[in-house]
C-alpha cells in the first residue's frame, strides 16, 4: 500500500507491506537510533514522536502512519545533545541501548510539561525500561536539565529576549556545569 | 596501607564516558546498526519438548521457500562436543554440546538452523520443517536430578576436561567439598545452632540488547565474527571447537554492546551464523528475539543453599556449614564455576571469630534451559542464604542485626580460610557498615514502626563481598603506543558492555601519561589486534586489565624518557635519571632543555628503532574482595502485602573508584537488579518444562516507579595490587537487596522467606499467619 | 507476530461492518494486543478516519468514540471530574504513556479482556456501548455477549451524579493487575462494585443487601468488601492465587468505598 509521511521534516512516499511496522520502516530509512528491546510493547526502546505524541513504533503499522508527522532522534540531534549531555555527566548513558527511546520520551515530556514533579517524571517514563542504571542517574539528569531550563527561562523573562541556539559542544559544557547541582538533588 | 588519591587528575574523578555523546544522540554503533544489509537472516527451530530424540526431520519443503539459502539439521553439523561457556582453557565446563544435537534437552533447544534472504521467508520455512520426536520423560526437579535413572547426557561422547567432580552418568556437572577446622565438633559445642534452606531462581540478565552476531568472510578466507559479546578471545576458541576449524581462520570483534551483566560471557547466538557463513560463504546475522533471550539463553543458576550457623549466646559466630545444590540445566556451561562462589564469597564475611567452616556442593543437570553467568555469579545466591540466616540468628538472640555483623565481620589484615586462604589486605567493611547506619539513622529510630494507617515501616540490613578477578587465571593485557601526533592508542582485549571500561582504562592511562583522557584512543576487543584478555567478567576488567594499563603506561613513559635522552643528547647517567616527563614535554632540569611530546612522537615514527610502544600482561595471584553494606527502608501495606522501598542506602568499598560517576551508577543499577530479583522477577515452568516468563510482559523487571531513592557512598580501602588502589565493583552490587529486604520484611511478617521473589501474596499470607498466632 | 494481507481505512461504518462480516477480517483498535497473535488476517479494518477518536460531552452523557486513546481518557477533564479522578487512576498503570497514546478504548472494551482495567471502570460506571448494528447495549450485557462481527462505535457514560473510586493491585507498578476494583455510588441506587482480573473478565456486584445503606463507614465498607469478595469467583494464574485475590478484593472494595466517602458527592 502506498503511504506518504513526513519523517524528520522530509516527505517520504513508499509502497509498503500491510504488516510492516513503523519500527522496521524507520530503521529501513536509516533511523538506527530506534531500537527494539522486547517485541511486546513493554520496553519503550522504539519510542518515536508521531503527530506530536510519543508512541511505540513497534506497535504502529506503517500504513496507519499515512499522512503522519514522525520525529526520531535523527531529526532532533540538537535537543538530544542538549539533554544527553546531562545524562553523560551522570554516567547514566551506560550501555546506551535504551537511551534513544528514553530520550525521545523525555523530550516529549519536556514539551508536554513545563516543570514536571519527580513523581510525574517517573510516571511519564515508566514505560521506558533500563537495566543498567537503576534509573537514578537518569532522574538526576532530568532534574538537572529541568533546573537549568527553569533558570534559562527566568533569565529570558528578565531579559525579555530569546537566547540563540547552542552547538553540541556548548551543551556538553553547560551540562557539566549543572552536574554539581544535580548531585545535590 | 592507605594511600592518598587526592592529587590524582583523572582517577577518582567524575568524567563522562568517551562514547557518551554518540550513545545519547542515537548514533548507529550497535551490532544490528552496523551489520551488512545483505546478511542472510539466521533463525533456529526450537524444541517444544523438554526431552526428546529426533527420529526424523524433513526439511525439503522448507528449502523450497523462495529466498531460503540453507536449512541445517543435526546431520549437517560437526560431531565433536564443545562448551559454550566463556572460560579460560582448559575449561572446567564439560564438553557436552553440539551445534545441533539429535537429542534435545530442554524446551527451546535448537533443532534446525534456517538461513534466508528475508525474515518472512525464514519464518515461513521454519513452519515447514517437519520433525518427528521420540518424547522422553524429562528431569525437571533439580532436587531429584542427582543419580536419577533418567540421564540428561547419556552419550559417551560427553567429556570433562578438568577434575571438577563431573559425571554424566549421575547427572552431575560438578561436586566438591572443602573445609577448615572440625565443623561438627564446633557446632556440637555451640549455644545456638540455626539452619535454613534458601531457594533462588534462574533470573534473567535482561540486558536491553538481546544476543546477536553477524559473520562475513574476509579477503583471506577467514571467518569474521562480529558479536555483542564480553569475551572475544573465548568466542574465537569456542567457534573453532564448534566448527572444527583452526583459530587462525577466525577473527572476533565486538561493536558497542547493549548490556551484558554476564549473559554475554557465554556463546549464545554466535555458533549459528558462524556455521552458516562458513558453509555458504555469505554474510549472515542472527538477532535473538526477546522471547528467545528469555527461554534459550544463559540466566542465573537456580540454587538451593542450605546453611547452618553455630554461635555463642553473645552472638559470636563460631562455625558455618553450607551445602549448595545448583541447577546447571541442560548443559554444563558455567555450572562448575558459579557454585563455588556461593560459599567462597559468603562464608568469609564472618571470618573474624569463626573456628571452622565446611562447604559442599553438587551441580546437577536437568531438562531446563542451561544457566550461565549473571552478575554475582553464585555469590548472590550464597549471600542471600547466609545473610538471611545471620539476621534470623540475630532475631533469635534478640540482637540488633547490625551489631551481630559488627561483632563477626571480617577485618582488614586477616586471612580468609574459606576464600582459598587469601589475605584480606584491603577492607573497609567496618566503615561501610558504620556509614550506612549513619546515613539511614539506624541508631536513632525504631527498626519496625507501625504507622497507624495500615502501613508498617521497617529496616533491613545485609553485607556482601565478591572478588576482583579469578586469582591466577584471569589475564588482562594492554598495549599502548605513541602516535605521530602525540596522542596514544590503547589496545585492550576487554569489552566495554556499557560499564564504561574503555573510559576507565583511558583514565588510568591518562593519569600515568599526564595527558587529557580523550588523548587516549581506545581500540578494544579484536582478536586480531588486541593483546590477549580473558574478557570482561568476574569483576576483573578494572582490577586486572586496569593494572596492565597502568604498567604499560609506565613503560611507555620510560620509553619516552629513553628516547628523549637520546634526542636531548643526555648521556650522563645521573642527568638521565633527572629527566622529567611532564605530559606535553620532557624537561631536563640540569640545563633547562626540553623536547616536546609532539616532537618525540614525530621522531619516534620518522626514525628507525624508536617506536614507542609497550605491552603488559597482568594476572593477579589474589582476588581482593570488594565489600559493601546495604540498608533498606520499606513500607509494607499490611492489608495487601505490597512493599514500597522508601530508601536504599549502600556504602561500598571498591578500593579507589576510578570513575566516581560510573562506579555510582554500577551500584544503583546493581541494586535495581537485586531488588528485581528479590521482589518481582519470577521464573515459572509448566509441568512439561515450558517457561512461562518468556517476555518482558511476563518477566517483570523493575520500572522507575518501582525503584528509586537509592543513596550511594563509598568508603574506600586501598588495594595495592589494583591500579591506583582499585578493586572491583561490577558484581558485588547485586548481592545485598535480597537479604536486606528479607530482613526488613521479616520485621513486619515475623518470618524470613526462603524463596525468591518475595511477592505481595507471600507477604500477606505470612502477615495473616502471624495475626492468627 | 500477526500477518496481514490487506488494510482498509474505512470510509464509513457501513463499509467497515460489511468488511467485518468475513471471518478472516479484524477491526483494529490500537493493535497493542492483536499484533501479538500469530494469526493470519486477511483484512484489517481501520476506523481511525471516522472521527471516532473524540470524547463528546452532552447534557446527559459523555460519548467516547471507540478510537479514543487510553491517554485521552486519562487526561480528559470532564471524565476526571465525573469520576473524581478514578478514570485516570484506572489507566495510569497501563504499561506507559507511549502505550496509552496508541491503545484505544474500543480495543480494550471490545476485547473484553480479563485483565482490563478499563472494562472494570466502565462496568462500575454502568456505561453502555453503542454497537453499529446492535444499538445501545449496557456494558454489563456486553461483557457476557458472545463476540460477534458487530462494530463497537462508542461508549456512553451517563452523567448520573455518580461518585466513583478505583483501586488495583499489581506486583510491579506497570504490570497486568492482580486484581482491579471500581466502586460507584449513585443517588437512589445500590452501590455497585466491579471486580476484574479475577483473572477472568470483570463482573459487577451490587449492594443488594443494603450493607452501605446506612452510610459508608470503616465497618460497613469492610462488610461490603467481604460481601463482594464472597459473591465473586476467583481463579489462579502466574500472578496470584485465587485465595490471595479474594483477600485483596475485600481490601480494595473497602478502600474504594472509603475513598468515595472521602470525596464530596457530585
Amino acid at each position: 500500500m502506498l503511504v506518504q509521511l513526513t519523517l524528520n521534516g522530509k516527505v517520504i512516499k513508499e509502497d509498503v507491506d500491510t504488516d510492516l511496522t513503523l519500527y522496521t520502516f524507520l530503521r529501513n530509512h536509516g533511523c538506527y537510533s530506534i531500537k527494539c528491546g522486547c517485541e511486546t510493547t513493554n520496553c519503550g526502546l522504539c519510542t518515536v514522536i508521531m503527530n506530536g505524541k510519543p508512541v511505540l513504533s513497534c506497535a504502529v503499522l506503517t500504513v496507519r502512519a499515512d499522512g503522519a508527522r514522525i520525529e526520531t532522534l535523527e531529526g532532533l540531534q540538537e535537543e538530544a545533545a542538549e539533554f544527553g549531555a546531562f545524562i553523560a555527566n551522570q554516567g547514566a548513558d551506560q550501555c546506551g541501548f535504551c537511551n534513544p527511546g528514553f530520550i525521545m520520551n523525555a523530550l516529549a515530556m519536556f514539551r508536554e510539561y513545563e516543570d514536571p514533579t519527580e513523581e510525574q517524571i517517573r510516571e511519564y517514563l515508566a514505560g521506558n525500561l533500563c537495566r543498567c542504571t537503576g534509573y537514578e542517574g537518569q532522574t538526576r539528569a532530568m532534574k538537572a536539565f529541568l533546573a537549568q531550563r527553569r533558570e534559562k527561562r527566568m533569565a529570558r523573562e528578565e531579559e525579555g529576549g530569546a537566547g540563540k541556539s547552542k552547538t553540541a559542544e556548548e551543551y556538553a559544557a553547560a551540562g557539566k556545569s549543572a552536574e554539581k547541582e544535580a548531585d545535590q538533588l | 596501607m592507605m594511600k592518598s588519591t587526592d592529587d590524582l587528575k583523572y582517577v577518582n574523578k567524575k568524567l563522562p564516558k568517551l562514547d557518551s555523546m554518540a550513545l545519547v544522540t542515537g548514533k548507529p554503533v550497535y551490532l544490528d546498526d552496523v551489520a551488512p544489509k545483505d546478511c542472510l537472516i539466521v533463525k533456529v527451530l526450537r524444541s517444544p519438548h523438554a526431552s526428546a530424540v529426533i527420529e526424523s526431520i524433513s526439511t525439503d519443503k522448507a528449502k523450497l521457500v523462495p529466498g531460503i539459502e540453507a536449512v541445517y539439521t543435526w546431520e549437517d553439523v560437526p560431531q565433536q562436543r564443545f562448551t559454550m561457556a566463556g572460560q579460560t582453557w582448559p575449561e572446567p565446563s564439560p564438553y557436552d554440546r553440539l551445534i545441533l544435537d539429535r537429542r534435545v534437552r530442554y524446551v527451546g533447544d535448537p533443532v534446525a538452523i534456517v538461513a534466508g534472504e528475508t525474515e518472512k521467508a525464514v519464518d515461513k520455512a521454519l513452519k515447514l520443517i517437519k520433525v518427528s520426536y521420540k518424547v522422553e520423560e524429562p528431569v525437571l526437579d533439580f532436587r531429584r536430578a542427582k543419580d536419577n535413572p533418567i540421564l540428561v547426557h547419556p552419550e559417551d561422547s560427553w567429556k570433562s576436561l578438568c577434575p571438577v567432580g563431573a559425571d554424566n552418568k549421575r547427572n552431575l556437572c560438578a561436586c566438591d567439598e572443602c573445609s577448615d577446622g572440625d565443623v561438627d565438633a564446633v557446632m556440637a559445642d555451640c549455644d545456638v545452632v540455626v539452619e535454613g534452606t534458601y531457594h533462588t531462581k534462574a533470573n534473567q540478565q535482561a540486558m536491553m540488547e538481546t544476543f546477536r552476531t553477524y559473520c562475513t568472510m574476509d579477503a583471506y578466507g577467514r571467518l569474521n565474527v562480529v558479536s555483542s559479546t564480553q569475551i572475544v578471545f573465548h568466542v574465537r576458541r569456542i567457534i573453532s571447537n564448534a566448527l572444527g576449524i583452526p583459530k587462525s581462520k577466525i577473527r572476533v570483534t565486538k561493536p558497542r554492546i547493549g548490556g551484558g551483566f554476564g549473559a554475554k560471557q557465554s556463546v549464545v547466538a554466535e555458533v549459528f551464523p558462524a556455521f552458516v557463513t562458513w558453509k555458504t560463504g555469505k554474510p549472515s546475522k542472527m538477532i535473538f528475539s526477546r522471547r528467545e533471550a528469555q527461554i534459550a539463553s544463559s540466566p542465573r543458576h537456580e540454587m538451593e543453599v542450605t546453611v547452618k550457623i553455630g554461635a555463642s549466646k553473645d552472638g559470636t559466630i563460631r562455625a558455618i556449614d553450607m551445602y549448595t545444590l545448583s541447577n546447571t540445566g541442560a548443559y554444563g556451561e558455567h555450572g562448575p564455576t558459579t557454585v563455588g562462589l556461593s560459599g567462597h564469597k559468603s562464608i568469609p564475611l564472618y571470618g573474624r571469630n569463626a573456628e571452622a567452616f565446611r562447604f559442599r556442593y553438587d551441580v546437577v543437570y536437568t531438562n531446563v534451559m542451561s544457566a550461565g553467568a549473571y552478575r554475582g555469579y553464585g555469590a548472590t545466591q550464597g549471600v542471600f542464604a547466609l545473610e538471611s540466616l545471620v539476621s534470623e540468628l540475630a532475631d533469635k538472640l534478640g540482637m540488633d542485626p547490625t551489631v551481630i555483623r559488627e561483632k563477626n565481620m571480617l577485618m582488614e589484615g586477616s586471612h580468609m580460610p574459606a576464600y582459598y586462604n587469601e589475605p584480606n589486605d584491603s577492607c573497609a567493611l567496618d566503615r561501610c557498615m558504620a556509614r550506612a547506619k549513619e546515613m539511614i539513622g539506624w541508631d536513632s529510630r525504631e527498626r519496625v514502626k507501625d504507622m497507624g494507617n495500615g502501613k508498617v515501616r521497617s529496616l533491613g540490613v545485609a553485607m556482601a563481598m565478591q572478588g576482583s578477578c579469578i586469582s591466577n587465571v584471569d589475564v588482562g593485557s594492554a598495549t599502548i603506543k605513541l602516535n605521530d601526533d602525540g596522542l596514544f592508542t590503547l589496545m585492550i582485549g576487554s569489552a566495554d558492555m556499557g560499564t564504561g571500561c574503555d573510559t576507565i582504562l583511558a583514565q588510568i592511562a591518562a593519569e600515568v601519561l599526564q595527558c587529557p583522557y580523550d588523548h587516549i584512543m581506545v581500540l578494544a576487543a579484536d582478536t586480531d589486534a588486541s593483546p590477549y584478555d580473558a574478557g570482561s567478567y568476574a569483576s576483573s576488567t578494572t582490577f586486572v586489565t586496569g593494572k596492565a594499563v597502568e604498567q604499560a603506561a609506565e613503560q611507555v613513559v620510560d620509553n619516552i624518557l629513553e628516547n628523549a635522552a637520546v634526542w636531548l643528547g643526555v648521556t650522563d647517567g645521573a642527568e638521565r635519571e633527572g629527566l622529567r616527563y611532564e605530559g606535553n614535554r620532557v624537561y631536563d632540569p640540569v640545563n633547562g632543555k626540553e623536547i616536546t611530546l609532539a616532537e618525540i612522537a614525530a621522531k619516534s615514527m620518522a626514525m628507525p628503532h624508536h617506536t614507542i610502544e609497550a605491552t603488559v600482561s597482568n594476572c593477579s595471584p589474589t582476588s581482593p574482595p570488594p565489600f559493601m553494606t546495604g540498608i533498606v527502608e520499606i513500607e509494607v501495606d499490611k492489608e495487601t502485602g505490597s512493599v514500597e522501598i522508601l530508601n536504599y542506602v549502600a556504602v561500598v568499598d571498591c578500593g579507589t573508584p576510578i570513575n566516581r560517576n560510573l562506579a555510582r551508577v554500577q551500584v544503583e543499577g546493581g541494586i535495581g537488579q537485586g531488588i528485581g530479583m528479590a521482589l518481582y522477577e519470577d521464573v515459572q515452568y509448566s509441568t512439561g518444562g515450558r517457561l512461562y516468563n518468556n517476555s518482558l510482559m511476563q518477566y517483570k523487571i523493575p520500572t522507575r516507579q518501582d525503584i528509586h531513592d537509592i543513596h550511594v557512598e563509598f568508603e574506600s580501602s586501598y588495594e595495592d595490587r589494583g591500579p591506583f588502589g582499585a578493586k572491583s565493583i561490577g558484581e558485588i552490587v547485586i548481592n545485598t537487596p535480597s537479604p536486606a529486604l528479607n530482613n526488613a520484611i521479616a520485621g513486619v511478617t515475623g518470618c524470613y522467606f526462603h524463596e525468591l521473589p518475595i511477592t505481595p501474596e507471600k507477604i500477606l499470607m505470612a502477615i495473616r499467619e502471624k495475626e492468627k498466632q | 507476530m500477526i500477518t496481514i494481507q490487506n488494510y482498509v481505512k474505512a470510509e464509513s461504518l457501513e463499509q467497515a461492518w460489511q468488511l467485518n462480516q468475513k471471518r478472516s477480517a479484524r477491526v483494529m483498535g490500537g493493535m497493542m494486543w492483536m499484533r501479538l497473535s500469530r494469526r493470519k488476517v486477511q483484512t484489517v479494518i481501520d476506523l481511525s478516519g471516522l472521527g471516532l477518536d473524540k470524547i463528546e460531552e452532552t447534557e446527559e452523557d459523555f460519548r467516547i468514540g471507540c478510537m479514543t486513546t487510553l491517554r485521552d481518557l486519562e487526561l480528559h477533564p470532564g471524565l476526571a471530574e465525573l469520576t473524581r479522578g478514578a478514570m485516570r487512576e484506572s489507566v495510569r498503570h497501563i504499561v506507559g504513556v507511549q502505550f496509552r497514546n496508541t491503545a484505544t478504548v474500543g480495543g480494550s472494551i471490545f476485547g473484553r479482556y480479563g485483565f482490563s482495567d478499563v472494562l472494570t471502570m466502565f462496568l462500575a460506571l454502568d456505561a453502555s456501548v453503542e454497537l453499529y448494528k446492535g444499538g445501545i447495549v449496557p456494558m454489563r450485557e456486553f461483557t457476557v455477549m458472545k463476540k460477534d462481527n458487530d462494530i463497537l462505535v462508542r461508549i456512553i457514560v451517563k452523567k448520573d451524579g455518580c461518585r466513583a473510586a478505583y483501586q488495583s493491585q499489581r506486583n510491579t507498578q506497570t504490570d497486568f493487575p492482580v486484581l482491579t476494583c471500581a466502586v460507584c455510588a449513585e443517588q437512589g441506587r445500590p452501590v455497585r462494585a466491579a471486580i476484574g482480573a479475577r483473572p477472568g473478565r470483570a463482573v459487577v456486584v451490587e449492594d443488594e443487601k443494603g450493607i452501605l445503606a446506612g452510610g459508608i463507614t470503616e465497618e460497613s465498607a469492610r462488610k461490603f468488601g467481604e460481601y463482594v469478595s464472597s459473591e465473586v469467583t476467583f481463579g489462579s494464574n502466574m500472578r496470584a492465587s485465587a485465595q490471595y485475590r479474594s483477600m485483596i478484593a475485600e481490601v480494595l472494595v473497602k478502600r474504594a468505598c472509603l475513598a468515595l466517602e472521602g470525596g464530596a458527592s457530585c
